[in-house]
């Protein structure tokens, strides 16, 4: 029998796969793939509590999460192609200005 | 039994695609990892009887945000593989680890639980896609008219971002060339 | 009426703003005469007020607005005209009205002509408000602003530089503003504690309510009320050992000598012992200790000014000791008599003095007594009017001196106090030696100034036309005394003499036997070239000169100790400790703002790691304090 615990479990393992990538990959785009990842652990979480508290709220949230990814993919990408254009790089070090 | 059978099987492949989004050096890899994995987060939507819910998600990630990003890379040179400095591993593995495990504790350990209540009910006889419509529109209203217009907003400004000077190739200019034009 | 009061009240303050407005500027004669001007609308304010509460025996008491209302403190800017304010309201108006017109002349030549318009005013205004307050915290505002321009007033010439204490026994007038100021704030705090104990014990400062609460306190309480207010007074009108600021503030120009140092402000005191009366009659043994302290000061005063050779600190130590005689007579209940010999030396007090500025004027600002002689030849109308001054000093009949000083003696002699009558009696027969040991030697004799170069000439006409008023009114002001008694007792309490017919008069003769000893022995001694030389080097001679060597002591005793204490503060308490705590919490935050600045290092992978870092902090904490559990 599959429980709310085994997806919630699931959701936090995806979570922590996610955390992974944003601290340890440079590439902006990678971190962008990262984020899509973070965004869709919580998804799942929230499909899962929805279903087993048999509450739509649940799913309107994943709704919402998604057009606010897919609306952060348009900007962020926009952006990252005009740094792209600009620096010719996307690493994240090469961004760093400050002397720290 | 199937459920469980079919549970094991999509979070053994999510886990693995999701891994080798993270890890792999090669940004095309990683992007086709990605896509799979979205598809297979979609099976657990499935499962949990939130069928318009994995549609969505293949139509929207599958099918639109990876579109993007594919269209995105055609900007970068993604061939050659990601030189990355990963300094030091082995604090990102502690970090991680040690936030994976204090979140399984949380949702292992019994949570909030009985006290939730309900407060848009999903009806027996109503199908998944009906009910949801019927909450989006009445109780959602104004946030989903307000996602519409952040999703037009998006749309524009990463038109008009990607789109500037389309026609030059900046790439192969030099720093000095650009902001010269800039100035002008 | 109310118009009056105000009218009396804030003329002298447009005047003194209008003269600031000039401050800086060079001498502008128009400054001068619109602060007199205004001086005058604010004396004929003041009679015409005096004339009324007299013929109506109505007392006017205004509010002009709510001063302090805080919690449980309800503080009005409330004044009051009754027989008491208003006879000090004349006083102080009539005196200033003149000196303001004598300083018309008297500054002529000065360059803070406008600045000193403007102080005097500020001064006139303050010495109002301090007098015509119906509360204590009104008093004080009015006690703390003459304080201020008597400061002012007397570093009014702050460019000159220190000197030895041997040259100049008040150094510079700087110094002696100083001094002034400080002791005046030492005794000021007593004066705040019997403030403070007042409104804890009656809950309000209002004298009308203060004294109708005053006999239901605690006599313990009433007694340190009395104490600590009687603080504040010895420090305003100079008592020992407060005395020595007055002797120094002569450094500042003669008008305000005259003005603030003689006839108003530093009668302050004995008008608060005056005003709180039903507070000080409850307290029969405080007042016994003021009566002693004033007579002590009489004589102490008194005898410093026996052998002192500068013009202006003999009149000086001649104001100590009649604040002395005051202090007696409000000491003992007789609290119209010590208002009335108050309005009476202010008048010839200031004349004196104003004399005195005229032989400084003439002398080019010597003092030295001994550097003049027969200056009667070239200033005949000063000398006349030094002399009425001086016999109205020492109590000659019918002087104004004669009828309240007597009336002080009585007192003392009808109180069965005879020691203090005899110090009294002392105090008269040196009074009077010592006003015309200065008038001997200013007026009479050798000519020495020749030997010195001085060419001394006459004040100029509206300088002695000023001073002239100021000596009628020591002539005649005595023979005020019946309507005087009759006016004030309506509010004071009357005091009634047992002794009578034979036994008077023989007291009358006995105290005008002295004071004519006294006169005749100067003029006697001084007319015949004046005391062996061989004098100056006695003992008794150099204690006296050296004022009992009490600001020598002060200087040892307490300044240094005290300086050394505060060096001690500084360098040991304040900067090791003190400062060392501030500098080392911002060193803390400095170099840890210093190590921590690599954290913004502006790279978001970096950041990111600091953000999850935050995560699993926020996470252990859910887990180890989650509220459902």
């Amino acid at each position: 029998m599959i429980t709310l615990t085994h997806y919630l479990v699931l959701s936090a393992i995806l979570f922590c796969i996610g955390l992974v990538g944003v601290l340890r990959r440079k590439n902006l785009l990678m971190l962008f793939f990262s984020t899509e990842i973070l965004l869709n652990a919580v998804n799942v979480g929230f499909a899962a509590i929805s279903k087993y508290y048999m509450d739509l709220t649940g799913q309107m949230f994943a709704f919402f999460i998604i057009a606010i990814a897919a609306s952060e993919v348009a900007v962020g990408l926009g952006l990252l192609i005009i740094w792209y254009k600009r620096v010719g790089s996307i690493d994240l070090d090469t961004m760093q200005s400050m002397n720290g | 039994m199937i459920e469980a059978i079919a549970f094991y099987t999509f979070a053994i492949l999510t886990i693995a695609m999701f891994v080798i989004v993270v890890m792999s050096r090669n940004a095309l890899y990683s992007m086709s990892a990605l896509a799979a994995g979205m598809i297979f987060i979609s099976g657990f939507f499935f499962l949990l009887d939130a069928d318009f819910l994995g549609v969505v998600q293949i139509i929207v990630y599958t099918g639109a945000v990876m579109a993007l990003y594919a269209f995105a890379m055609m900007f970068f040179d993604t061939t050659k593989e990601v030189k990355e400095k990963n300094s030091s591993n082995y604090k990102v593995f502690l970090l991680s680890g040690l936030s994976a495990i204090l979140l399984i504790i949380i949702f292992v350990s019994p949570i909030i639980s009985q006290k939730v209540q309900a407060l848009y009910p999903m009806k027996e006889n109503i199908g998944n896609t009906q009910s949801i419509g019927i909450v989006l529109f009445t109780k959602y209203l104004v946030p989903f008219e307000v996602a519409a217009i952040m999703l037009l907003v998006a749309m524009i400004s990463g038109i008009v971002m990607a789109s500037k000077r389309m026609d030059e190739s900046l790439t192969l200019k030099v720093d000095e060339e650009i902001q010269k034009e800039e100035v002008k | 009426m109310e118009k009056y009061l105000y009218l009396a009240l804030f003329s002298p303050l447009v005047g003194s703003l209008f003269a600031s407005l000039f401050g800086a500027k060079p001498k502008k004669l128009f400054v001068g005469l619109v602060a007199s001007t205004l001086l005058f609308v604010s004396l004929f304010s003041s009679i015409y007020l005096l004339c009324y509460v007299a013929s109506s025996d109505n007392i006017i008491h205004v509010k002009l607005f709510d001063w302090i209302k805080v919690g449980g403190i309800n503080i009005p800017f409330g004044f009051i005209v009754d027989p008491v304010s208003v006879i000090m309201m004349v006083t102080v108006t009539t005196v200033s009205a003149f000196v303001h017109v004598y300083s018309l002349g008297y500054m002529k030549h000065d360059e803070g002509f406008n600045r000193f318009f403007s102080y005097l005013s500020a001064f006139v205004f303050s010495m109002m408000v301090l007098v015509m307050s119906d509360n204590f915290a009104g008093l004080f505002i009015g006690w703390e602003g003459v304080g201020l321009c008597s400061w002012l007033l007397i570093g009014f010439w702050y460019k000159k530089e220190d000197v030895a204490r041997e040259i100049n026994p008040s150094i510079s007038p700087s110094w002696a503003a100083n001094e002034a100021f400080i002791m005046n704030r030492i005794a000021d705090l007593g004066m705040l504690i019997g403030l403070f104990l007042i409104y804890w014990n009656t809950g309000s400062l209002q004298y009308d309510k203060v004294f109708e609460n005053i006999s239901t306190l605690n006599i313990t309480i009433v007694t340190l009320i009395g104490i600590f207010l009687f603080i504040g007074a010895m420090g305003k009108s100079a008592q020992f050992p407060f005395h020595t600021w007055l002797a120094d503030a002569m450094e500042g120009p003669t008008p305000v000598s005259a003005l603030i140092h003689a006839a108003t402000m530093v009668t302050a005191g004995v008008f608060l012992i005056i005003r709180s009366y039903p507070l000080y009659s409850q307290i029969p043994d405080v007042g016994f200790f003021i009566a002693t302290l004033g007579a002590f000061v009489a004589v102490f005063a008194a005898s410093m000014a026996l052998v002192n050779q500068d013009l202006k600190r003999i009149i000086a130590y001649s104001t100590l000791s009649q604040l002395g005689y005051m202090f007696v007579a409000a000491g003992l209940g007789a609290y119209w008599i010590a208002l009335f010999h108050l309005m009476t030396h202010a008048f010839f007090k200031s004349l004196l003095f104003l004399g005195a500025g005229n032989v400084m004027h003439a002398m080019d600002d010597e003092l030295n007594i001994f550097k003049m002689g027969g200056l009667r030849k070239t200033m005949k109308w000063t000398a006349i009017m030094m002399i009425i001054g001086s016999l109205a000093l020492a109590g000659i009949y019918p002087f104004a001196g004669f009828f309240s000083k007597d009336k002080i003696l009585a007192v003392a002699f009808d109180s069965n106090h005879y020691i203090l009558w005899f110090m009294l009696w002392v105090g008269a027969g040196m009074t009077a030696f010592y006003s015309f040991r200065l008038i001997m030697l200013v007026f009479f004799g050798d000519e020495r100034y020749k030997k010195y170069g001085f060419h001394p000439h006459e004040a100029y006409w509206y300088m002695l036309l000023a001073m002239a008023p100021l000596a009628i009114l020591a002539i005649i002001a005595g023979f005020f005394e019946e309507s005087f008694e009759h006016f004030v007792t309506y509010l004071l309490p009357e005091y009634h003499f047992n002794i009578e017919g034979i036994k008077e008069v023989g007291l009358i003769g006995i105290t005008t036997l002295i004071a004519l000893s006294g006169i005749v022995f100067a003029i006697y001694k001084y007319s015949k070239g004046g005391f062996n030389p061989k004098w100056k080097e006695n003992f008794l001679y150099k204690l006296l000169l050296n004022q009992y060597y009490i600001p020598i002591i002060y200087e040892k005793c307490i300044t240094k100790p005290y300086a050394k204490l505060s060096k001690i503060a500084w360098k040991e308490f304040d900067v090791r400790i003190i400062d060392a705590t501030v500098d080392f919490i911002a060193k803390i935050i400095y170099i840890s703002g210093f190590k921590g600045r690599v954290v913004q290092s502006g790279n978001l992978s970096k950041m990111l790691g600091w953000m999850v870092i935050g995560l699993v902090i926020l996470l252990l904490l859910v887990v180890l304090y989650s509220p459902v559990r």
